[in-house]
């Protein structure tokens, strides 16, 4: 198992920026509002983070699962994955279908069990599900029987949160992803960005220090997806979350990340780690993402024959996720 | 308006064929009834409350049936779907036991609770128990698992998880068991009140053949139809409307 670091330094560098100026937060929100936008260039500094494991929000050891397939013979689908992730860090996990990227994070959400290894929350192993880290479904996972803003409350309630108390985050929440006209509508009247809005809004209300986000735009159009890209990378400055993002297109991986975790076909292993060092915020078509990207990809492309080279041997027609083929053309 | 036509032509060519028979008297107005004499007899049913307290008590007899019924049914079907165990031998008991008209019951009902109240009920939880629980056992598997995932995410478990979320996912998929239940619960109950002197519809049916009243046993019929298809329209019909509003499983308006 080996896991090679590579640094992608900044293009451009920007006055002020990362190196010259001083260290930002980028919870900080003071870079919110400036004037332009995603346009201008923002000096976002990285906050300086401690490596060690006690202070890890997230910690996977030696993460294993194993499971029995219908022909009886057991399959790995994840094999030793190690990952330290720091509070307040944003993590893109990548990898091509069938890594087993979506059960890790099921793994950390504790809505299934490892066969071994252990994951720990700020030192603490996970048993079960914990409303410290929400998961958010590529099919967001909204309850179409609920309001949106019932929707919002939901995790809320279940924790015995005051009713007064409630509606006011409830409130709160809907604003910050721009719904709070739609506290009423039900799920079945938002578009496909709208819900997934909705989702982000859901998870964030229960105050999770950790979300885990699985594939949540991959189902979205373009323009959206970039709106809420946007729109998260917003939100994670704002509310200084950790963020896991499981992903199968690298160039919203590196548009995102801090750090880019790269995994391999079955079973899934930890390949490579990306630190990315470009300043905030990116855009997807940005040529440094680009270039970034298609580093990662190179590896990726690897990883990706040997997916479509199993499933020719077991006989399945193979398929390239679109993303994967979007990303590739460069 | 053409739908309304239609159903004007129709029922009025079933009434006219009706009378036509009645007033002809090929058989005596005692074994066939005019449609005025069920009137009558709708009538003076009502008039000397006797019906009223004929559907009240049988309404409170299929509600209490029908609701244990529900209850029972959510959890055994729950229960059966959610262990492969009870699921492999218990899925095929119960679909085998379907097959079994509730009223077959009765013998082992009186023997049981006595010729009761109680007795009735056995057999109207009989015959709607096993719709609901296979309707809710199927409603669990069909039911989108990323519901229950994303309720325990978010800190339901237990009976929270069962109630704000498994109970309502599934429920699109489990109305039209609970539907059916609430016909069989119905048609039990009928049949359990026309054994015993129980003082509900099915009694006052009863009563009438007794009598040689061949109007009064029509009329009763008629209530009885109506009743079923009334709870059928209202009760039925307006949850599965509201469940495709809230879940837009026909295009919104």
């Amino acid at each position: 198992m080996s896991t090679n670091v590579q640094k992608f330094p900044s293009q451009f560098p920007i006055p002020g920026g990362p190196a010259a100026g001083p260290v930002l937060d980028p919870r900080f929100p003071a870079h919110i509002g400036a004037p332009g936008g995603k346009i201008g260039p923002v000096a976002v500094g990285r906050p300086i983070r401690a490596v060690s494991p006690q202070t890890s929000k997230v910690g996977l050891s030696d993460i294993c699962l194993s499971y029995r397939t219908q022909t009886g013979t057991r399959l790995l689908a994840l094999d030793h994955i190690n990952l330290q992730v720091h509070p307040g860090e944003f993590v893109c996990i990548v990898g091509p279908s069938g890594c087993g990227k979506s059960t890790l994070l099921h793994l950390i959400a504790g809505l299934q069990p490892q066969t071994s290894g252990q994951i720990l929350i700020d030192g603490t192993p996970v048993q079960g599900p914990g409303t410290d880290r929400i998961l958010i479904f590529q099919e967001h996972g909204l309850f179409p029987w609920l309001t949106v803003g019932q929707n919002v409350e939901f995790g809320m309630k279940m924790k015995g949160v005051p009713k007064a108390e409630r509606e006011e985050k409830t409130r709160y929440y809907l604003r910050l992803v721009h719904l709070a006209k739609f506290e009423k509508s039900y799920i079945h009247q938002l578009s496909g960005g709208m819900r997934q809005r909705v989702a982000i809004a859901r998870a964030l209300a229960t105050e999770p220090d950790v979300l885990l986000m699985d594939e949540p735009f991959a189902a979205l159009d373009a323009q959206t997806r970039d709106l809420l890209h946007d729109e998260l990378e917003r939100i994670w400055s704002e509310t200084g979350r950790t963020i896991i993002f499981v992903t199968h297109n690298v160039r919203e991986a590196i548009r995102l990340g801090d750090r880019v975790v790269l995994l391999t076909f079955r079973p899934g292993r930890v390949k490579s780690e990306f630190p990315v060092d470009l300043p905030r915020p990116r855009q997807l078509e940005d040529p440094t993402v680009a270039r970034a990207a298609r580093e990662i990809l190179d590896e990726l492309r690897d990883e990706i024959n040997r997916s479509l080279e199993a499933e020719y041997n077991e006989g399945v027609k193979p398929h390239v996720e679109p993303g994967v083929e979007a990303g590739s053309q460069l | 308006m053409k739908r309304a036509a239609r159903y004007i032509v129709f029922y009025a060519a079933l009434f006219g064929l009706w009378t036509l028979l009645a007033e002809l008297k090929i058989w005596p107005p005692y074994l066939f009834p005019t449609p005025w004499g069920v009137g009558q007899a709708l009538y003076a049913g009502f008039q000397d409350h006797s019906y009223l307290i004929a559907i009240r008590v049988s309404m409170q007899r299929v509600l209490i049936g029908y609701g244990i019924s529900v209850v029972l049914g959510m959890i055994l079907g729950l229960g059966v779907a959610s262990n492969k165990f009870l699921e492999e031998t218990m899925g095929g008991l119960l679909v085998s036991l379907q097959s079994l008209p509730s009223i077959c019951w009765w013998p082992l009902a009186l023997l049981w609770f006595g010729l009761n109240q109680n007795a009735i009920l056995f057999v109207v939880i009989m015959g709607s128990l096993l719709s609901v629980t296979l309707a809710m056992e199927d409603g669990r598997k069909q039911m989108p698992k990323i519901f229950g995932q994303a309720g325990r995410n978010l800190g339901a478990k237990g009976f929270k998880l069962f109630w704000y979320v498994l109970l309502p996912a599934s429920l699109p998929f489990i109305v039209s068991g609970l539907k059916q239940g609430w016909a069989f619960a119905w048609r039990s109950l009928i049949t359990a009140e026309m054994l015993y002197l129980s003082l509900g519809l099915g009694q006052v049916l009863m009563m009438g053949r007794d009598l040689n009243d061949m109007s009064s046993v029509i009329a009763v019929m008629f209530l009885i139809i109506a009743i079923g298809y009334l709870v059928d329209g209202i009760v039925f019909k307006g949850m599965e409307r509201h469940l495709q509003n809230r879940w837009g499983l026909t295009p919104a308006s």
